[in-house]
């Protein structure tokens, strides 16, 4: 017979046996953009325009552009998502249709990116015109990145217990007093992971962008909203599959960048939530 | 003077007939207390008074309630909750500092001025007994507070809109009995200048501070009575049987 200890001991191991599934490859990964991508970092990679058919030279143009359109997609999406949010969490009555709209907007996070870049194409850069640019691929970001926002942001509006709201009305403030300094500011760091999420999601695909922004080869910085950029996953994609010949450590660079372009922004964004919930008093 | 009329008063949640047939009126600068076992429609009787249930998605009501004379249903909400304020069950301070809890009231009415707000801040602290308490660290998490504090902060925050009616349900039932002791005194002051209606499910506790008692049961107002008289000789057996304790 088991007693409940040795039950306990090996339930115990399975659950170290699944973290350790999920962390070793994570770590792998990481190790390997290390090992492979250091040894191309310098100030040349990072503020050089990409030379001699992308074999030699920087990825300057592919950085600004990445940073560009996650920057646009998160305005975008961000002020966007926290009024829907806040609408879901705070305004709507729960019936059918609301249920409806909050399950539809879950699965949306689940759509491919593939899916938004083909709607990015057909409505931002064909039927509105604003042609393959730094405006349409923002865009078409920012819708894909919305679901994602909006659910975060929604259940940190919902985490926070009902009885603030009902302590909060009942001294007679109104509907939107109550949201604006009890629920918003209680609820910023969860918007704010959110946020996290989004940017990294924004950062990291290159479906959305292909049909939309992404340009192949091109040398400078863009001059307007209205102009293509590289991009940082699309560029290493054209050098791993497109390009022959093209060195191991410019594309393991090129990884490695993107990386820690998004850990950058990350941090940033960490740094900001940390400031709010310093300030928080329970 | 009566301050609230209320007349042939019904209340539904979906099907549930919260409040039955009721009428009752409750005096000014009188301490009413509310008696009656779980599920009896105390606390809806409360929230009907400040207008928290329409909170409820199914909530419906009939009849009429008047505060010094007009239609609470055709009053601003806001203006309403201003004027009659509410301290619940357990003490929830707002996640923000002492002296941040007491202004928010007032500030969400409009002032601004800095020294007008600590002296609201500082009145409603004291006649809610906890100023000397707290004077010294108005400015730390109204969490670090003790639950009998906590509940007083509430009290406070409640009196620094300056209400006319103060509804509270069951203020004590997680406090200890000096915490309750405190809070029954500053009641007692308070109906000086308030109207105070309490729900609460110690019957030591109205026989304490009430004028009048009213026992409610199964959504229904058995007797109304001065306070002496509920518990000596109630007219209604059922009020005499949960007094002494056979059921509830």
């Amino acid at each position: 017979m088991l007693d409940s200890k040795k039950i306990e001991k090996i339930a115990f191991s399975f659950l170290f046996l699944a973290i350790l599934l999920v962390v070793v490859p994570v770590g792998m990964i990481i190790v390997i953009i290390i090992q492979k991508g250091l040894p191309a970092i310098n100030w040349q990679f990072l503020l050089d325009i990409p030379r001699h058919g992308m074999r030699s030279g920087g990825i300057f143009p592919a950085i600004i552009g990445t940073v560009y359109l996650v920057l646009g997609a998160i305005s975008f999406a961000l002020p966007i998502g926290l009024l829907a949010a806040i609408y879901l969490s705070e305004y709507s009555r729960d019936n059918f249709l609301n249920r409806l709209i909050k399950l539809a907007i879950v699965n949306l996070a689940g759509v491919p990116s593939v899916v938004y870049g083909l709607f990015g194409l057909a409505l931002f850069v064909v039927f509105l015109k604003f042609g393959a640019s730094i405006l349409a691929g923002s865009l078409t970001l920012g819708i894909m990145i919305l679901p994602v926002i909006i659910t975060a942001s929604r259940e940190a509006l919902e985490s926070l217990p009902y009885a603030f709201r009902e302590v909060s009305l009942s001294l007679g403030a109104s509907k939107w007093q109550t949201i604006r300094h009890i629920v918003l500011p209680n609820a910023i760091s969860g918007i704010l992971t959110g946020a996290i999420l989004g940017l990294g999601r924004a950062a990291g695909e290159t479906a959305p962008i292909l049909f939309t922004v992404a340009a192949f080869y091109l040398p400078r910085l863009p001059r307007s909203i209205f102009d293509q950029v590289m991009a940082l996953p699309y560029h290493l994609y054209v050098i791993s599959t497109q390009v022959p010949n093209v060195e191991e450590k410019i594309r393991y660079g090129t990884a490695l960048v993107l990386l820690l372009l998004v850990l950058f922004m990350n941090l940033v964004t960490i740094i900001i939530r940390y400031q709010f919930r310093k300030k928080k008093k329970w | 003077m009566v301050k609230i009329k209320i007349q042939d008063l019904n209340i539904w949640f979906g099907a549930i007939h919260a409040l039955k047939n009721l009428n009752i009126d409750i005096e000014s600068n009188e301490i009413l207390t509310i008696i009656g076992p779980a599920n009896s429609g105390k606390t809806t009787f409360l929230r009907m008074l400040n207008r928290l249930n329409e909170l409820e998605a199914n909530f419906m009501m009939e009849g009429l309630i008047q505060m010094d004379g007009s239609d609470i249903t055709k009053l601003d909400i806001e203006m309403l909750r201003k004027r009659v304020g509410m301290v619940f069950a357990l003490p929830v301070p707002l996640p923000l500092s002492i002296f941040d809890n007491v202004a928010y009231g007032p500030r969400m009415h409009g002032i601004r001025n800095k020294k007008m707000l600590s002296e609201i801040v500082k009145k409603a602290l004291e006649e809610a007994y906890l100023w000397e308490e707290v004077k010294d660290r108005l400015n730390i998490s109204a969490f670090n507070l003790s639950g009998g504090q906590q509940q007083r902060l509430c009290i406070a925050r409640t009196l620094a809109v300056e209400p006319e009616v103060i509804l509270f349900d069951e203020p004590c039932s997680g406090l200890d009995p000096i915490s309750t002791a405190k809070i029954e005194e500053a009641m007692l002051k308070l109906k000086q200048k308030y109207t105070l209606v309490l729900v609460t499910n110690n019957v030591k506790q109205a026989a304490r501070v009430g004028d009048r008692t009213a026992f409610f049961l199964s959504g229904e107002l058995i007797e109304v009575d001065n306070t002496n008289k509920i518990f000596t000789k109630p007219s209604d057996q059922r009020t005499d049987d949960y007094i002494r304790g056979k059921f509830g």
